[in-house]
């Protein structure tokens, strides 16, 4: 929790989040549009995919920045001397992420409302999908970053390392949205099925593996 | 160091080079020529000879020695970097058979399914397999400390493993196509016979040997790779240790600003 207010707070104050990953995600969103318009049916069609392409490049984004504000002179020493285990350290850093990530999809919500002219009928759906993927997004990329940490190249390293992993969070939360979008509760609760493995998985990983990770850096 | 004991190549890896070429022969000439072509494919189902062999080392032998190797140096009793070579060596050879198995059945799909690749669970996880393993590689060529390298190389391995799994389940239910084990079923009864039999499993046993010689090469460069960089390393420190002694020596032997008695050659210039 510490950790996370840090993160968070180092966020609120340099608004890096606000001011480039937001943008960034909503230019996601008119980008696609632009390749794929203006027919109201592809466009309402592709609308959950697009959704979470830009959520997945922006939690590269967001996960780089997260790692960047622990690479100066002494910060991981201190991180590690503050008494705080790591996978308190680790749990504290997913949530700031995560957290980061809800802020994000919410304007991604309006932004597809009106860029793509759909309308979510299942609200629950969409939202329960949203806080299971962020879960799973926030462990998976955090403990990512802390395998790119300190290199000089993690900038380009980060994104293949963890897009494909992040591909079942894709894959269920696009299938999970359009039915939220179409309606059709019973065919995206079944999707909920795969995030919250993937979600559990990732929070036990990371709990026990940021510490010898940590070490190595 | 001992550059000839450890750098000669072992016996055994030949003798495992030489038969695993040999079989790979005696499967495509028994897949081609020997076989009958199948009741219902025809000429199409000799892939099966090569294919599910390949896709077997691609995921079982290759995923299993890198996955163990990592288990093992994660583990500090027996932590050592045979382990880690070894890790290596297992997920840049089964790069190598991803690749072939995403190949040979794209050469399969295309005339039985009609196209060159399907969106079915198989497919998906084994080409996201290769993609992950191409960021593991690339993890590995970042220049770091070997002991750090190691480290992450070995936790970024253990989650590979856990996330393919996830993949194929996910993908399992967005489509599937691809037919499910039809050569043996879970009774492990054989549902092929005769010759085309025999022809499938000298294919397995000839690309398992193919793969034990190419993670020993695989094994055997890294280490030589490494002995390389110690020897460079020392070669250019030798050099550095021998110009430094031709400038002292130099500036000793130079009769014009002669140094004051007891004092040192750099105490000149003050």
């Amino acid at each position: 929790m510490l950790v996370a207010g840090k993160d968070l707070r180092i966020e609120a104050r340099s608004r890096v989040a606000l001011w480039q990953v937001v943008p960034f995600a909503v230019l996601v969103l008119v980008l696609v549009a632009f390749a794929i318009g203006p027919d109201t049916g592809p466009m309402r069609q592709a609308a959950p995919g697009v959704f979470w392409i830009a959520v997945l490049f922006s939690t590269v984004l967001t996960v780089q920045r997260s790692v960047a504000i622990e690479s100066g002179e002494g910060t991981r020493d201190g991180l590690r001397l503050s008494g705080i285990d790591p996978g308190g350290i680790f749990l504290g850093k997913a949530a700031a992420v995560g957290l980061q990530l809800l802020v994000l999809q919410l304007v991604l919500w309006a932004g597809v409302t009106i860029f793509f002219n759909v309308r979510v009928h299942v609200v629950w759906l969409a939202v329960v999908t949203s806080l299971l993927a962020t879960v799973g997004l926030a462990c998976a990329g955090v403990l990512y970053g802390a395998l790119s940490a300190g290199l000089r190249v993690r900038d380009t390293l980060l994104p293949i390392l963890v897009l494909p992993v992040l591909a079942p969070v894709l894959l269920a939360g696009s299938k999970a949205w359009q039915a939220a979008l179409n309606g059709n509760a019973s065919s995206g609760t079944g999707w909920l099925r795969i995030l919250i493995p993937f979600a559990v998985i990732y929070l036990v990983i990371g709990i026990v593996l940021y510490g010898p990770l940590q070490e190595a850096a | 160091m001992n550059p000839t004991g450890s750098v000669s190549r072992p016996r055994w890896l030949t003798v495992v080079g030489v038969l695993g070429v040999v079989a790979v022969g005696f499967t495509v000439w028994l897949g081609l020529w020997i076989t009958p072509p199948d009741a219902v494919q025809g000429n199409l189902a000799r892939l099966v000879y090569v294919h599910p062999a390949i896709a077997t080392v691609a995921l079982y032998w290759a995923g299993g020695v890198a996955v163990a190797a990592s288990l093992f140096y994660l583990w500090p009793r027996t932590r050592t970097f045979f382990w880690d070579r070894l890790a290596v060596s297992a997920v840049e050879v089964g790069a190598v058979f991803a690749a072939l198995t995403c190949v040979t059945g794209s050469i399969w799909g295309r005339p039985a399914w009609g196209v060159w690749w399907a969106w079915d669970a198989r497919l998906t996880s084994t080409a996201l397999l290769l993609l992950l393993e191409l960021g593991y590689l690339a993890l590995r060529r970042v220049p770091t400390d070997p002991a750090v390298r190691a480290r992450r190389s070995a936790v970024a391995a253990l989650l590979i493993a856990v996330d393919v799994p996830i993949v194929h389940f996910s993908v399992d239910w967005w489509q599937t196509l691809h037919q499910g084990g039809t050569v043996l079923d879970p009774g492990f009864h054989l549902h092929i016979h005769g010759s085309m039999a025999w022809t499938f499993l000298l294919g397995f046993i000839a690309f398992s040997l193919i793969f034990v010689w190419l993670l020993g090469v695989r094994y055997r460069v890294e280490v030589l790779s490494d002995q390389v960089g110690d020897q460079e390393m020392d070669v250019s420190l030798a050099e550095r240790w021998s110009e430094g002694t031709e400038l002292v020596g130099a500036a000793a032997s130079s009769p014009v600003p002669a140094a004051p008695p007891g004092g040192a050659p750099t105490m000149v210039d003050q």
